[in-house]
């Protein structure tokens, strides 16, 4: 096949709609071509995003169970990091040991554990608009902003993102978009305030002066 | 199930990255989800409701079973985990050769429950992507269906439209560019209006 006709099969491929000898001159081809490999990941997004145009159906419950336990059932004995069914002890309950206990080390370790969990607990998924991704607030306002699917900031642009109280903005961090952005914002967050994302021009200005393309729900 | 683990914060990312270290509970955080979709687009593409099904929990093994492959750099989860119940439920179809006369009507698959989980989020995709598909010129969009929620491959395609395989490959770049095009401005657009 012509070499400029062969990028042109990233689409039937993003599709899976390749005949099968297309298919593997294709996927040869992939490993040699920087461009094809750049194109196929937008393609791919694009492509997915046409599953998102069907009505999404409630599978029947059994499915569940049949892949969750098949799933188990090929690695069963696999040791998770961390106790997979331990049902995090609240501080009043780690308290009642300590109170019966002689106080070792043990025990000082579980009190220092569990108000760990209690402050991970406390920590609040607020939904956002206009990417997918969550703001992760903690129970101090410490907050990080997670978002992919933003496409990379355009040379010359930065993301940035603000917290904004009683409809103050006030910057908060700058990044580049990119797949997963994992973004921790320098002010704190209070209850009552929201936080935004708007394009502007690289290095970041101190007052929005674009429409949010990222909003979230209030904290 | 009874596990307490809240795992509702975590990215569906941060998901592949704990199945890859064969956590249970992540793999079921992502099929509950991402499984209403895999299954509805699932019967789309085959039109079987047990079908459906299968091809919905190989898409999720292959996950259980590819997850430290996953790499985020490259594409979001959910359009790799989207991806896999895609390419199992077309490989089903041409195994079966259960593919309907007519791909584009989608109301003859009947006793499918709508969603419960439906979220807001996901309703606003959806009218999003089917405005930005009704945007295409027909033979574009026509293409684009077929070979997607049809499983024709181009040279099927080409048979069955009546137009050489040439120009079968080329429309379907073009329309994929265009979709893709389409759905970017329109993710822009969206704030200035709102
Ligand atoms: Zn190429």
């Amino acid at each position: 096949m012509a070499n400029d006709l062969i990028h042109e099969l990233t689409a039937g491929y993003a599709l899976h709609a390749l005949d099968p000898q297309d298919e593997s001159e294709y996927v040869e081809h992939l490993a040699t071509c920087e461009r094809c490999r750049a194109e196929l990941a937008a393609f791919q997004e694009t492509a997915g995003a046409l599953a998102l145009a069907v009505d999404p159906v409630e599978p029947p419950p059994a499915l569940r169970a049949r892949i969750l336990s098949t799933a188990r059932a090929e690695r069963p004995n696999v040791v998770p990091l961390r106790p997979r069914w331990a049902r995090p002890r609240t501080l009043a309950a780690v308290a009642a040991v300590a109170a019966c206990a002689v106080v070792g080390l043990g025990v000082w370790n579980a009190v220092l554990h569990s108000q760990l969990s209690a402050s991970r607990s406390a920590l609040q998924a607020v939904g956002i608009k206009g990417a997918n991704g969550s703001l992760v607030v903690g129970a101090d306002g410490q907050a990080t902003l997670v978002v992919t699917g933003l496409h990379r900031a355009r040379t010359g642009k930065t993301y940035e993102a603000w917290v904004i109280q009683n409809g103050v903005p006030q910057s908060a961090a700058l990044f580049d978009g990119g797949s997963t952005s994992v973004v921790r914002l320098g002010p704190r967050v209070p209850k009552g305030a929201i936080v935004a994302v708007t394009v502007e021009r690289a290095g970041g200005v101190t007052k929005p002066t674009t429409t949010p393309i990222v909003v979230s729900a209030r904290v | 199930m009874d596990d307490v683990r809240d795992m509702a914060h975590l990215s569906d990312e941060a998901l592949v990255a704990l199945v890859a270290r064969s956590d249970e509970v992540a793999l079921a955080e992502l099929y509950d989800r991402h499984g209403a979709t895999a299954y509805g687009l699932a019967r789309r593409v085959l039109r079987d409701a047990a079908l459906a099904e299968d091809a919905v929990q190989e898409a999720f093994l292959a996950i259980w079973r590819g997850a430290e492959r996953f790499v985020p750099e490259k594409a979001r989860a959910s359009t790799w985990i989207l991806t896999l119940v895609h390419r199992r439920a077309v490989d089903l179809v041409r195994r079966e050769e259960r593919r309907r006369a007519d791909v584009l009507d989608e109301s003859r698959d009947t006793g499918a429950e709508p969603s419960a989980a439906d979220s807001a989020w996901l309703r606003f995709e959806r009218e999003r992507v089917q405005a930005a598909l009704r945007r295409l010129p027909d033979h574009q969009r026509e293409t684009l269906e077929l070979a997607y929620y049809g499983g024709f491959t181009q040279s099927e395609l080409a048979e069955r439209l009546g137009r050489p395989l040439g120009t079968i490959k080329s429309q379907m770049f073009a329309a994929l560019g265009t979709l893709r095009e389409i759905l970017e401005s329109a993710e822009r657009e969206s704030w200035q209006t709102t």
